[in-house]
């Protein structure tokens, strides 16, 4: 669990209040921290980037509190306060820092003047042309426009004529005229991605956004940029002109890329899925995300689907195919191969499915290059689950050599596969002969063909669930889009089949009601509840699997030495 | 009735004899305040330069002593100095003549001032297209290194520091320090934001650093030699030393002139100095300090209180040449570039000009001057170009206003300060100009001119 760190507060003043605000945060952040409403517009100042301050939209009017220079006492008003020097100027609030006794004001008529002025400038060679843009609807300078501009143009003369269709990398377009010259790109480029491919060229108006001579846009972070873009200079070549954001539906999940566990937002429409993009989690992913990762929703709407309970191959109902899988389940030598792919609440079933016929739990590892950023080497979202569900034990091996030796002697003759396509780990298709198969997954192929079983599946973005990343961090995803007609989620099928083997009614209960028989079975998950993992998720406690060799290495929100570290000299103090 | 000069920088410049090596400078008694200096403690140096008072002459009028003052000796970094000829301000031309004729002085205030702040490395950025400025200080510091005033252990003292030079590639805005702090360090000249950026202590590579003007740093040469008293005695308290005045415009005598400053007024400069204006033409208006700065209105009277409390009432020609009075009556002195204007002058033809220049100049990194000095060029240009709206002069007004204060650095400033006092002082030529047009519009005839300026 997270326990609030104590941090230092600094009393500055904001529109005549005294607010409390932690030290060294800027005055951007102040303001918002303030809440009520405030805001301090900003376009080129990122949270996650460093200053640049060139946009100049955050002006405010900033005051300190006079002292007498020669004696350094307080100068006093007439009525005893401390007077305030206020700046002659606006200054910028994400480079301004907050100090004791500051004072701020986000709303006086300079800092009105300075907002409409500079938003009138961004105007005066801008495309005004928001019904063509993609960004509309979620454009920053559409809506300081609306909110600080004067509504009316004096700019009469030509504008600038700038490339409208600059093609900067394989997923990113750029539309120069739009571009307000923030820099935000650049310095994501630099400073996050460590891909330093993109810099102004041309000086003042004409200053023009591109790629170093020879060099593309083509990191797998390079949507990034189009997120962070204020406005539509930066658009992505797949989502560009499919869809008016306003008609989308915002639902927020977890990105199953890597075992990083990426916050995402799923932007549907109608049961359809436009674009995936990150969600802010400064524990997880920061405000960031890969470009693979958000292509990943593509696959559901692939050809090879599982759409049918069937057996042999013959579609059936679901009752029909529960039953005839815990038929083989109770009759055989059952071997379950689980998944990381599986949310908690999945593999919680699995295990018990395990338990119930005695079966032996293999699972697959899966890892590739981490990139040291966003993708781990881990390449399944969910080990840490398995792990605390106790579904395995230890860093699962990246084949099934094992299980080939137990089925060539006789000692498995059923298997429970999830997910996974086990002619690819060293089951051979004689071996495959030999053995009856339950097959639980999204996506046909060489197993499930085979399989006299199949339950279908549905994606991570069409139920509810939750993953454990590589932080031990508890993180939630939800129901963006409904899965294939006849598709219930994996959990109900699951949970009917565990209880037709015990012989009990299936009770096809509720996620919440899952978690409290998880809660009060499974010892890691001890005390939690569905509904108390929020979005910034939980941290659970990884004390008692910090031995185990992960294959994580270092990025952008691990460490595996630090972790080890900071969690056993924090087991060590609890004892 | 003709003004003597004061030459103290420009003491050898111009004179037949006098070239721009090594051996002629030390014939006039070269390098000896750079021994004089080294014979001397750096802080005492410093406080030498404290004590004489010398501001900036690069535009802003900053006190130099106070600037080392800021350097950031905690830190351990290493300190740099740079000396700024990027001398690239319409109508300022006086530290060419320097690096021309007289390199070495520049060479040796520099040493000096090495010296005195204890700089590791000095470095010169001057302005690309002094291609022979370039050739001359190389040459001169190759003599001055072989003559050991530069580089290692100068003048056999424990005391190492080379110059460099670095030659801008054409901009402007390479003048502001901290644009010619990031251009020195490879990256695009875009001026950082102060704070955190103070040159003082995150300069150059994120290292204290000092930039000081051409001027000035020959100055400190001069404070070496006769103390900061006797310095802070030529000139008044506030303005002391000498200034050099690059006199342009509708003048006889164009040209450089050195003065105590407050010695001469502007009429005295422009009548007995500069012989005058052209036959039968009367003063319109002068720009100061550099295009940048305010103008002056011919019929103007200036009335207020100085620093000192002493209040005046001056016409234009009595205004004593110096900083605090140039900023009493609302403009600066600047680099000292005096553009005088006559009658003849079309006062719209020159905002244009001014303008054109700074829309073209401005580096593009903040909103306000980026879009807006273009658009105060777009605008002029247009009422040139025959489309000139009465309201025009109200617009470009409120545009300057909507740049000035809000950038990152002055030259948000020093492009709206001309078009504010041009639209106060003269807007009645830039109504009366949508007039004209419109009357020949009336009559079907041409309504711009057929050549311009720009």
């Amino acid at each position: 669990m997270t326990t609030p760190s104590t941090v230092e507060t600094t009393t500055i003043n904001i529109d005549g209040e005294d607010v409390d605000v932690p030290k060294g945060t800027n005055v951007i952040e102040a303001v918002k921290l303030v809440g009520k409403g405030k805001e301090v517009p900003h376009y080129c100042y990122h949270p996650k980037l460093s200053i640049a301050g060139n946009c100049r939209m955050c002006l405010v009017e900033m005051g300190m509190p006079m002292r007498d220079r020669a004696t350094g006492e307080a100068i006093l008003d007439e009525d005893g306060t401390q007077k305030i020097g206020w700046m002659p100027k606006p200054t910028i609030g994400c480079a301004t820092n907050v100090s004791p006794g500051m004072h701020i004001k986000t709303d006086s008529p300079m800092v009105k003047e300075s907002r409409n002025g500079i938003t009138e400038f961004l105007l005066t060679n801008h495309p005004l042309d928001c019904p063509i843009c993609d960004q509309a609807g979620e454009c920053r300078l559409q809506e300081f426009s609306a909110e600080h501009g004067r509504g009316y143009s004096r700019f009469i003369e030509q504008k600038n004529v700038k490339p409208k269709r600059t093609r900067l990398g394989p997923r990113v377009m750029l539309d120069d005229e739009r571009c307000i010259l923030c820099s935000r790109c650049i310095r994501f480029s630099k400073e996050i991605a460590k891909d330093d491919v993109l810099g102004f060229v041309d000086r003042g108006t004409y200053s023009t956004l591109t790629c170093y001579p020879g060099k593309e846009l083509e990191n797998n972070y390079s949507l990034n940029t189009v997120d962070i873009c204020p406005v539509g200079a930066l658009t992505s070549t797949d989502f560009r002109f499919k869809m008016r954001v306003w008609f989308l539906k915002k639902i927020n999940s977890i990105c199953t890329e890597s075992s990083v566990g990426a916050n995402t937002v799923v932007w549907s429409r109608e049961g359809k899925i436009y674009r995936v993009t990150p969600r802010r989690n400064d524990f997880v992913n920061d405000t960031w995300m890969t470009d693979s990762g958000r292509a990943l929703f593509k696959s559901i709407e692939s050809d090879g689907r599982l759409t049918h309970y069937t057996i042999d191959g013959v579609p059936k109902t679901i009752d029909e195919t529960v039953q005839a899988a815990v038929g083989f389940l109770k009759s055989g030598k059952v071997a379950l191969i689980g998944s990381a792919q599986s949310s908690v609440e999945e593999q919680f079933f699995h295990k018990l499915i395990a338990q119930h016929c005695n079966a032996t739990v293999f699972l697959v590892g899966h890892t590739g290059e981490g990139d040291g950023i966003l993708l781990s080497e881990d390449r399944t979202p969910n080990l840490r689950g398995a792990l605390l569900n106790g579904l395995i034990a230890k860093i699962p091996e990246q084949n099934l050599n094992t299980l080939a030796e137990k089925i060539k002697t006789g000692e498995i003759d059923t298997l429970f596969v999830v997910n996974e396509d086990i002619t690819q780990f060293g089951i051979s298709d004689e071996l495959l002969s030999k053995v009856k198969i339950i097959y639980q997954g999204v996506h046909a192929n060489q197993t499930s063909r085979v399989a006299q079983i199949v339950y279908p599946s549905l994606s991570v973005f069409e139920k509810d669930g939750s993953f454990v990343n590589q932080n031990f961090r508890l993180q939630k995803f939800n129901t963006a889009v409904p899965g294939p007609q006849g598709v219930q989620a994996d959990v109900l099928t699951l949970e009917s089949t565990v209880a037709n083997l015990v012989g009990e009614k299936p009770t096809k209960p509720l996620i919440r009601q899952m978690w409290e028989q998880i809660s009060a079975t499974v010892k890691h998950f001890n005390g939690l509840s569905w509904q108390q993992i929020n979005d910034q998720g939980i941290e659970l406690d990884p004390t008692p699997f910090l031995e185990l060799p992960f294959v994580e290495t270092k990025n952008l929100k691990f460490d595996p030495i630090a972790f080890q570290e900071k969690h056993a000299v924090g087991s060590q103090n609890k004892n | 009735m003709e003004l003597k000069e004061h030459r103290l920088i420009f003491k050898h410049i111009d004179e037949p004899e006098y070239t721009n090596d090594i051996d002629c400078y030390l014939k006039h008694g070269g390098y000896e305040q750079l021994k004089k200096a080294f014979s001397m403690e750096p802080e005492a140096i410093c406080a030498e330069v404290l004590e004489s008072g010398v501001r900036g002459r690069g535009g802003a009028g900053f006190p130099a002593g106070m600037k080392w003052k800021f350097l950031d000796r905690k830190s351990g970094k290493p300190i740099y100095l740079i000396c700024n000829a990027d001398e690239s301000e319409p109508g300022t031309f006086k530290d060419r003549q320097i690096i021309h004729q007289d390199p070495h002085q520049l060479i040796e205030g520099m040493m000096c001032t090495a010296y005195a702040t204890q700089a590791k490395l000095a470095f010169i950025y001057i302005r690309g297209e002094f291609f022979e400025g370039h050739k001359i200080l190389e040459r001169a510091i190759e003599e001055a290194r072989k003559k050991k005033f530069v580089g290692e252990n100068i003048l056999d003292s424990d005391y190492s520091c080379d110059i460099i030079i670095h030659r801008g590639a054409g901009a402007y805005i390479c003048g502001e320090e901290t644009g010619l702090i990031e251009s020195l360090e490879g990256n695009r000249a875009n001026p950082r934001i102060k704070p955190p950026y103070f040159p003082a202590a995150l300069g150059l590579y994120q290292c204290p650093t000092i930039v000081n003007n051409v001027e000035t740093l020959c100055d400190v040469k001069h404070i070496v030699e006769m103390g900061g008293k006797k310095f802070s005695e030529i000139g008044t308290p506030g303005n002391t030393g000498t200034r050099i005045w690059c006199v342009s415009g509708h003048v006889q005598k164009p040209g450089y002139y050195e003065f105590p400053c407050s010695a001469v007024t502007l009429g005295q400069l422009i009548y007995d100095v500069c012989g005058g204006l052209k036959p039968g033409r009367t003063l319109k208006a002068v720009i100061p300090g550099g295009s940048s700065s305010k103008i002056l209105r011919a019929d103007e009277r200036f009335t207020g209180k100085l620093k000192d409390g002493t209040e005046f009432d001056w016409g234009i020609e009595d205004i004593p040449m110096d900083f605090d009075s140039l900023a009493a009556v609302g403009s600066m002195s600047g680099s000292g570039g005096v553009i005088v204007m006559d009658d003849t002058t079309d006062m719209v033809e020159a905002l244009a000009n001014i303008n054109y220049f700074y829309a073209h100049e401005s580096c593009g990194q903040c909103t306000p001057c980026r879009e807006g000095v273009p658009w105060m060029r777009k605008v002029t240009q247009r009422m040139l170009n025959g489309e000139a709206r009465e309201e025009d002069a109200d617009l470009l007004k409120d545009i300057a206003d909507q740049i000035a204060g809000r950038t990152i650095c002055a030259f948000g400033e020093a492009a709206s300060w001309p078009v504010q006092s041009f639209i106060v002082k003269f807007k009645d030529e830039f109504v009366e100009k949508a007039r004209i047009q419109a009357a020949l519009r009336k009559e079907g005839k041409p309504t711009a001119p057929e050549t311009t300026l720009i």
